[in-house]
């Protein structure tokens, strides 16, 4: 198989480009700040997609559209829990994964027992944990303990600690995906559910366990996050709603199911931060910005498209 | 109408349909007249449902002609069928549904002329049926259903309808209703219209039928007045002559403890081959999932599970199409060998290449797509799936479908020789022939057993007899 039929190459190149573009406005000053930031702002980007995509492997129907309530709710509880005391930091990182197994285990079971569609299961759950964060933070901003808001914003070999906790959740889910008995099992099943319940596969524990991993990611997204803005805000997840669609999409998992691509998704992740800098330093405004961003989105995910059916 | 000879409605001329190497109809010669009510009977796979869509245009033939009276279609000629599989609208009301198939009913008020159309159908064929012309199809019973169904294919629809094809129009209703509609089956004949009336219930076929036709092996091999056959006439003729083979083992064979006993009387020994028969539809794969499905879970997997699936619906069960054939083949393996959780690569490709070898799949490296292998290489995976497992018993939801002969020999020796390691298989066959070469026999009707045959009972004409009902259809 040639370079250009995998489907993450799209997703890096694009990336690329626009670095590049962006770059030659400012004749190559700044380069490092600009690859410096997109890692820091792709890594949450990374997370979140990493748990959507696995949802979205579980074929046709699959996505989870809590992942913005779940990550403010996490965000929000683990700093209140912290309450800025030295030293809680990994009882924080707990609380935020409890709540984000919590949340999954919820959604899990509302498609599960009510045969609800994931849309809307996943949807409603999300109005409970966003009330339960409003319900909770009541307007306050709790910061980070110190220790923890200096290791979300610090840098280790020059790279931005969130990027390496984003690498290593990618290539965890890589070898689950590749390697492992699990991973075999969802992309089966993503394929066609029956003919994997048939062949022996335990669908429905496949299926359950992915709807955790989405939401314990969405916690941990929540928790770096509010650790690296300087706290909880209930609107923080907004963005990753989309988001973490878009780089599943854009990184070249097939959205019929059962075909994964975890470096597209890190690629798609650098890109769609990259893109907006780029506009920005254009100087586009803000309306046209995100047309042109939904433009440039639609682009990408076509040429890939095209390129896998020629095939 | 008058008794001299009248034109008839449709005329086929030696018309064959072939679908690959597939001759599904070989050579049909028949004449509809108004007033015909022709019983059309025959084994699965006889060609009824090709010679129906032959006539009502679904499809059209390989060689040979159709001709019509009137037109050039069957459309225009009046002709109209009901199918086994019902075909309204779910989500669309009784009188909407006649709608569809009525384009004559146009412009704003249209649905008051389709109710009184479709209630005055109803009242003539089924009368007190209790069905308003506004309900929504999917509230309504499956009886219901099939008599709109039958209501709207008898309707005038702005022409008239003079040939109506019925194909297994009783199987869902009960026997009052059933009575109603052979009445009006008679009246609309004596009024000349014409019929085809397909059933399994040779009672009806006989009561309702002025000529019965036996299609077999996609050809005529019997056509009479009704009252020229005997129920026995009619059985032997849609059964096959061909020579028995020779019985090789047989009687003496002995075979371990009872494995397998479902609440519907279904039931394996170790080291058995049970077959499913009776005709196709009546509850075989359904008795097959649901045995699978209570002995297999959807939360535990086991490295020696009870019970494997051989599918028959390749793409419905399954393969896996976006993979290759190592993989398709190694799914129901992946915990043998497995460590932490991780596949055992080695493990995978010795089963792949070891089972390539066993049963010939025809590829050069099992790293191919399945997708590039034919249909019938594909089912030799999805035997291999199954067989490199280490479960005891294998269902088979009629596996044989589409597969060429020479692989149909290969997988019967290699269930014969893995029978006799102890292993048991339950396998549903719409081929009578594969139903003979088991040790016993389940014959399914209308979703129940209704006959279980061993030894030297094995045998087409036992398996037909109790596929169809003997009964008079009361």
């Amino acid at each position: 198989m040639t370079l250009l039929a995998k489907p993450w190459i799209w997703a890096w190149g694009a990336a690329a480009l626009t670095f590049a573009l962006t770059i030659g406005l400012t004749s190559g000053r700044g380069a490092g700040e600009l690859a410096y930031a997109a890692l820091s702002f792709g890594a949450f980007a990374a997370i979140v997609g990493l748990g959507q995509m696995l949802v979205i492997t579980l074929g046709p129907g699959n996505v989870d559209l809590s992942i913005p309530a779940t990550m403010t709710l996490a965000a929000t509880l683990a700093l209140k829990a912290m309450g800025s005391m030295p030293g809680t930091a990994l009882l924080g990182l707990a609380i935020a994964l409890a709540v984000g197994f919590g949340a999954g285990l919820t959604n899990y079971l509302l498609i599960l027992l009510l045969r609800l569609p994931p849309i809307i299961a996943t949807l409603a759950a999300s109005l409970i944990y966003q009330s339960l964060a409003i319900w909770s933070n009541r307007g306050l901003r709790i910061k980070p303990p110190e220790a923890l808001a200096d290791f979300a914003t610090g840098r280790f070999f020059g790279v931005p600690n969130v990027a390496w906790v984003g690498l290593g959740l990618a290539v965890l889910v890589w070898i689950a995906l590749e390697r492992s008995v699990w991973g075999r099992w969802l992309l089966a099943t993503g394929q066609n559910m029956r003919a994997a319940r048939l062949a022996g596969v335990p669908v429905e524990r496949v299926r359950a366990s992915t709807y955790l991993a989405v939401s314990v990611f969405a916690g941990l997204a929540g928790y770096l996050l509010a650790s690296f803005s300087g706290g909880a805000a209930l609107n923080m997840g907004a963005e990753y709603l989309l988001m973490s669609i878009a780089v599943v999409v854009i990184g070249g998992t097939s959205i019929a199911g059962g075909n994964s691509n975890v470096p597209g998704v890190w690629g798609a992740a650098l890109f769609m931060f990259l893109v907006i800098s780029m506009l920005n330093s254009y100087g586009a405004a803000a309306g046209l910005k995100n047309v042109l961003t939904g433009a440039i989105v639609i682009a990408i995910v076509i040429a890939a498209s095209t390129r896998k059916g020629r095939k | 109408m008058t008794d001299q000879a009248p034109a008839p409605i449709v005329t086929l001329t030696e018309a064959k349909k072939h679908f690959g190497p597939v001759r599904a109809l070989d050579g049909v010669t028949l004449a509809i007249e108004p007033g015909d009510c022709i019983g059309l009977v025959g084994h699965n796979g006889a060609g009824k449902s090709t010679l129906v869509n032959l006539i009502n245009g679904g499809i059209s033939p390989s060689a040979g002609s159709i001709k019509f009276d009137q037109g050039d279609d069957a459309l225009s000629a009046g002709v109209r069928s009901v199918f086994q599989e019902l075909s309204l609208c779910p989500n669309l009301t009784v009188a909407e549904n006649l709608r569809i198939s009525h384009h004559e009913l146009k412009g704003f008020g249209w649905r008051r002329p389709a109710r009184a159309e479709i209630r005055a159908s109803l009242d003539e064929i089924f009368p007190d049926h209790g069905i308003d012309a506004d309900t929504e199809v999917d509230t309504l019973s499956i009886a219901e259903r099939q008599m709109v169904e039958i209501a709207i294919a008898f309707a005038p629809r702005g022409t008239e309808a003079r040939l109506v094809i019925l194909d297994e129009p009783t199987s869902a209703l009960d026997a009052g209703i059933a009575g109603q509609l052979i009445a009006h089956v008679k009246r609309f004949c004596a009024d000349g219209g014409a019929v085809i009336f397909i059933s399994h219930m040779l009672g009806e076929v006989f009561d309702v039928a002025s000529r019965i036709t036996v299609l077999k092996d996609g050809k005529i091999v019997a056509e009479s007045l009704a009252e020229d056959f005997t129920r026995e006439a009619l059985v032997d003729a849609m059964g096959h002559v061909a020579a028995q083979e020779a019985e090789t083992s047989g009687a003496l064979q002995s075979f371990g403890p009872e494995v397998v006993r479902t609440p519907q009387g279904l039931a394996a020994r170790e080291g058995e081959i049970v077959g499913l028969s009776g005709l196709a539809g009546h509850g075989q794969a359904a008795a097959l999932a649901q045995l699978f499905l209570s002995r297999s879970s959807a939360w535990r997997s086991s490295k020696s599970p009870d019970v494997v699936f051989v599918a028959g619906d390749r793409q419905r069960d399954g393969v896996l199409p976006l993979w290759s054939i190592l993989k398709n083949i190694s799914i129901s393996i992946l915990k043998q060998g497995s460590r932490f959780g991780l596949v055992d690569t080695n493990v995978e490709a010795n089963a792949a290449s070891d089972w390539k070898a066993r049963i010939g799949i025809r590829t050069e490296d099992t790293n191919n797509p399945v997708l590039s292998l034919s249909g019938g290489n594909q089912q030799k995976v999805l035997f291999a799936r199954a067989l490199a497992s280490t479960a005891p018993i294998v269902v088979m939801d009629d596996p044989m479908r589409g597969v060429d002969i020479g692989t149909k020999q290969d997988a019967y020796s290699m269930l014969r020789s893995e029978a006799a390691r102890g292993r048991t298989f339950l396998w549903y066959s719409t081929e009578t022939e594969e139903a003979c070469q088991c040790d016993r026999v389940f014959v399914f009707r209308n979703g129940v057993i209704s006959a279980e045959l061993t030894g030297a009972d094995i045998t087409e004409e036992k398996i037909l007899e109790a596929s169809f009902e003997m009964q008079q259809a009361s």
